[in-house]
């Protein structure tokens, strides 16, 4: 979710800050981040030995720490940073640190809105999750694979309920992990527990998990689907009606499911990432119809394009009628959008972004160490040293343009047709 | 292929996890799992490989258990093969519970995998990759090796190998961060860095029992002036003893995060450290499960990233390590890559005097600890001492000729051969390239 109806719009360029005159005033200064409006960089910066701060626009938070790390901007704009004082560990928000200090934190999740920050967090080698300073009350041996609700309300994670010795692979096998959702477990133990997901209200919970060593399947709410797989992949919920849908394998082949039965009539050599377009009307995934071919897969039916080596970060647009991927092949990455490629190739490209009617795709890329952005194909004509993903205009007739070069960090408002004509 | 003069009779080992696993079977499971994976896991090449073996017993020569068992049949690789696979094959899967135990301890402690014998067959038949199906069987009858059935279970729960929590790993590299800044006070290990051009990735133990590794490694990565990262989440592990236990989902499962940690963090190319098995398990078995064909994002092993920032002058030797080396070839990276000629480079860059022991390069014998046997763990170290005499043979051999250290680029012969190095009483000193090269380079003056 972005703020952006509120952000400065106004086509022209700031020059925000200058990093090369910090690196004048710190022993060394940590990889910047731009604020999503981009009106603020911010990085970590050592003063001496076991001294951190961080350094917003040149200025540096009120307060030191022993050590920081994963400096990251909320959705919101606020800026977030792991933090250590005295041995222990919390999370700092624009450099106020949260009352609650624990034993270690890690894994920084963030809601759509920004409002809900949570955090992993380990205290007397008990494991548990921390949402806005406030850890679960029960804590579990172990704890892997957090998930939160898109409004960061509710938490989740794979836990272990019973204690394990090395080496005792019965009691493993007779299943000691659940999942705990706000910090309360399922009633059922499994063998294994991964990558959950919460439906979109955040009243359900789904996750892979594994019967026994050769079962796998998927439970809801803890209750296991009626039919179980040779191997199971994340699932997800329906954006409406509280379907569950995950990738199955069955026969050495995958395909789609929906609450335990196939959706799909194709099976395919893989199948991940599965996706549910905005109005819920159409599922996309990653698969590959023939072994070392990629490519994406919308309602079962494969683009006639495949790549030799990935394909990865998907989208729909916001009228759910386009898809646009990043696929590579030949050691270089590309952009197709509805099963057709562009004709420029990079050595990186990120995350492509519709814009808001959904007819221009923009997208981060790089080729020989510099950074730019490139529209519907076409390759904006400067380059930088560094450069954050462009973010459409509410009216998608502007993109901003977050750059970094010569240590000069510049905020850019370009027109869209400069970049596409 | 000769008899022995005499017939030696090995002392059972006891094995909770072969034991309780045999007691849970019935003839019915036992036929159903042979079948299910032999007719539908198993296609055209294990028919190929059955139909194409003449007998011939060329094979037995390579293998080093053989080779230390006085030629005896039982321990050739056709003779394992024979007394597991084939049985299952002739039998039509109506074996019985003791004779899937034997199989199990066979297939899981008598072969390490390292394709020698590959090279030694007229035809090219792949013994590892049967061997890889009998330990398949033996993983769906549930009928695994204790130590290394825990270890696959530990990446199933945290994606690395030695049960390391979420809090330990980054914990340790900022540790080992610290350490180093006593050395070089503006080294940096960048964790979750997206863009960087290389993703560092380590073994399990890395973090758990070698953390001078990881620390090491910063030390090259900083001097050489890198762009590169450390991921702070699970994916940071490219070690697979699923691999070996045939446990292919959680071997893809575990491939699956390492690639897609490499993927989210945007970089060009993965290094891993020093480890021959991983890279098998990246390069080809677990990409290849998945449907990768190669890997989606390029893999360098340490013997070739050490090979590069030496020819490329981003790291200089400052005075050669003086001790005469010797070096092992890894089957996984020699065999399986074709590092060994710039394994030798690297030798010769950083060390005075290299001198060969006897076979070597693709013709090396194996360590006897890889393909997840030293990680069977204690109960067998007998067994695997016993089953490489022709390695302290051989070792003795270049010590004679003046061998004082031996480089061991693979975690899994670094380990073996210790525990060679002790039971033979050699005397070797084993070291990591990357020890060398971190003794010898040129640094900045703290």
């Amino acid at each position: 979710m972005h703020y952006s109806s509120e952000w400065d719009w106004e086509v022209g360029e700031k020059s925000v800050a200058d990093i090369n005159q910090w690196k004048t005033k710190f022993n060394w200064i940590e990889e910047p981040h731009a604020s999503p409006n981009g009106e603020q960089v911010a990085a970590i910066v050592n003063l001496s030995e076991g001294e951190f701060n961080v350094c917003v626009n040149g200025q540096l938070w009120q307060n030191v720490f022993d050590k920081i790390w994963y400096l990251r901007f909320a959705p919101d704009g606020r800026l977030t940073a792991l933090v250590s004082e005295m041995g222990e560990w919390t999370v700092a928000v624009d450099g106020v640190a949260w009352e609650n200090k624990f034993g270690y934190v890690w894994d920084t999740r963030f809601s759509q809105d920004g409002r809900n920050i949570v955090v992993a967090v380990q205290q007397d080698m008990q494991y548990c999750l921390a949402r806005n300073g406030k850890p679960w009350e029960n804590t579990y041996q172990n704890l892997t694979c957090m998930a939160i609700s898109p409004d960061g309300k509710r938490t989740a994670a794979s836990v272990q309920t019973s204690p394990l010795t090395e080496g005792d692979i019965f009691t493993f096998q007779q299943g000691i992990y659940t999942a705990a959702v706000d910090g309360a477990a399922w009633d059922k133990n499994f063998v294994n527990v991964w990558n959950m997901a919460f439906s979109p209200d955040g009243q359900s919970v789904a996750a892979e998990v594994r019967l026994n060593l050769y079962d796998y399947t998927i439970a809801v709410n803890g209750e296991p689907w009626g039919h179980t797989f040779d191997c199971v992949w994340e699932p997800i919920f329906h954006p409406d009606n509280g379907g569950v849908f995950a990738p199955v394998r069955a026969g050495g082949k995958w395909t789609l499911a929906k609450d335990g039965d196939p959706v799909w009539d194709r099976k395919f050599v893989q199948l991940w990432h599965q996706m549910f377009s905005p109005d819920g009307k159409k599922m996309a995934a990653v698969v590959a119809p023939k072994y070392g071919k990629w490519t994406m897969a919308v309602e079962g039916r494969p683009w006639s394009i495949a790549f030799d080596e990935m394909i990865s970060e998907a989208i729909f647009s916001p009228d759910s009628t386009r898809l646009a991927a990043v696929g590579k092949s030949n050691g270089k990455y590309s952009v197709a959008v509805d099963g057709t490629l562009w004709k420029n190739s990079f050595d990186m490209v990120w995350k492509p972004v519709f814009s808001p009617d959904s007819r221009h795709v923009a997208a981060k890329v790089e080729n020989e160490g510099r950074y730019t952005i490139a529209v519907d194909d076409r390759i904006w004509k400067e380059s930088y040293e560094a450069v954050w993903d462009p973010v459409f205009s509410p009216e998608g007739d502007r993109l901003l343009l977050r750059t970094l070069d010569n240590g000069n960090y510049v905020r850019r408002i370009i027109p869209l047709n400069k970049l596409t004509r | 292929m000769a008899e022995p003069a005499k017939k030696v009779e090995e002392k059972k080992v006891i094995d909770e996890g072969l034991e309780k696993g045999t007691d849970r079977l019935t003839p019915d499971r036992i036929e159903k799992v042979i079948k299910q994976v032999l007719e539908g896991e198993s296609g055209a090449r294990l028919k190929a490989y059955v139909d194409t073996c003449i007998h011939c017993g060329l094979c037995s020569e390579a293998c080093h258990y053989y080779l230390s068992h006085d030629n005896d049949p039982r321990w050739s690789p056709v003779g394992k093969v024979k007394q597991t696979l084939w049985e299952m094959l002739k039998k039509k899967g109506r074996v019985s519970a003791d004779f899937i135990r034997t199989t199990a301890e066979i297939a899981s402690t008598e072969c390490n995998l390292c394709k020698r014998c590959a090279m030694y067959c007229p035809f090219g038949i792949d013994i590892a990759y049967l061997m890889l199906i009998v330990r398949r069987i033996c993983h769906r009858l549930g009928v695994t090796p204790l130590y290394i059935q825990d270890t696959a279970h530990s990446h199933s729960v945290t994606m690395n190998q030695m049960w390391v929590k979420g809090d330990e790993w980054p914990d340790t590299l900022q540790w080992q961060e610290e350490e180093a800044q006593a050395e070089i006070p503006t080294l940096r290990i960048p964790l979750e860095k997206e863009g960087a051009d290389i993703m560092y990735s380590v073994i399990g133990p890395g973090p758990k029992f070698q953390a001078q590794l990881i620390y090491q490694a910063a030390v090259i990565m900083n001097i050489a002036g890198l762009d590169w990262t450390m991921p702070a989440t699970p994916g940071w592990d490219n070690s697979d003893m699923a691999m070996f236990t045939g446990d292919n989902e959680i071997m893809g499962r575990i491939k699956r995060t390492h690639f897609e940690t490499a993927a989210r963090l945007k970089v060009k190319r993965i290094v891993m450290g020093e480890c021959g098995h991983a890279f098998r398990s990246i390069q080809d078995v677990g990409n290849r499960w998945l449907g990768w064909r190669m890997p989606p994002i390029p893999i360098a092993h340490a013997i070739e990233f050490y090979y590069e920032l030496l020819k490329e002058g981003k790291i200089r030797v400052a005075k050669k390590y003086a001790e005469t080396v010797t070096f092992q070839d890894p089957c996984n990276v020699v065999r399986g890559a074709g590092l060994h000629e710039k394994a030798r480079d690297v030798v010769n860059q950083i060390c005075e005097n290299f001198i060969e022991m006897h076979p070597n390069r693709e013709h090396n014998y194996c360590c006897c600890a890889g393909g997840g046997v030293i990680n069977c763990g204690p109960p067998y170290k007998l067994k695997r001492m016993k089953s490489n005499r022709i390695k302290a043979e051989q070792l003795f051999a270049v010590k004679s000729r003046g061998a004082k250290t031996l480089i061991a680029p693979c975690h899994n012969c670094h380990s073996g051969l210790e525990d060679i190095n002790h039971h033979y009483e050699l005397g070797m000193d084993i070291k990591f390239l990357g020890d060398i090269l971190y003794e010898v380079m040129e640094k900045p003056e703290s």
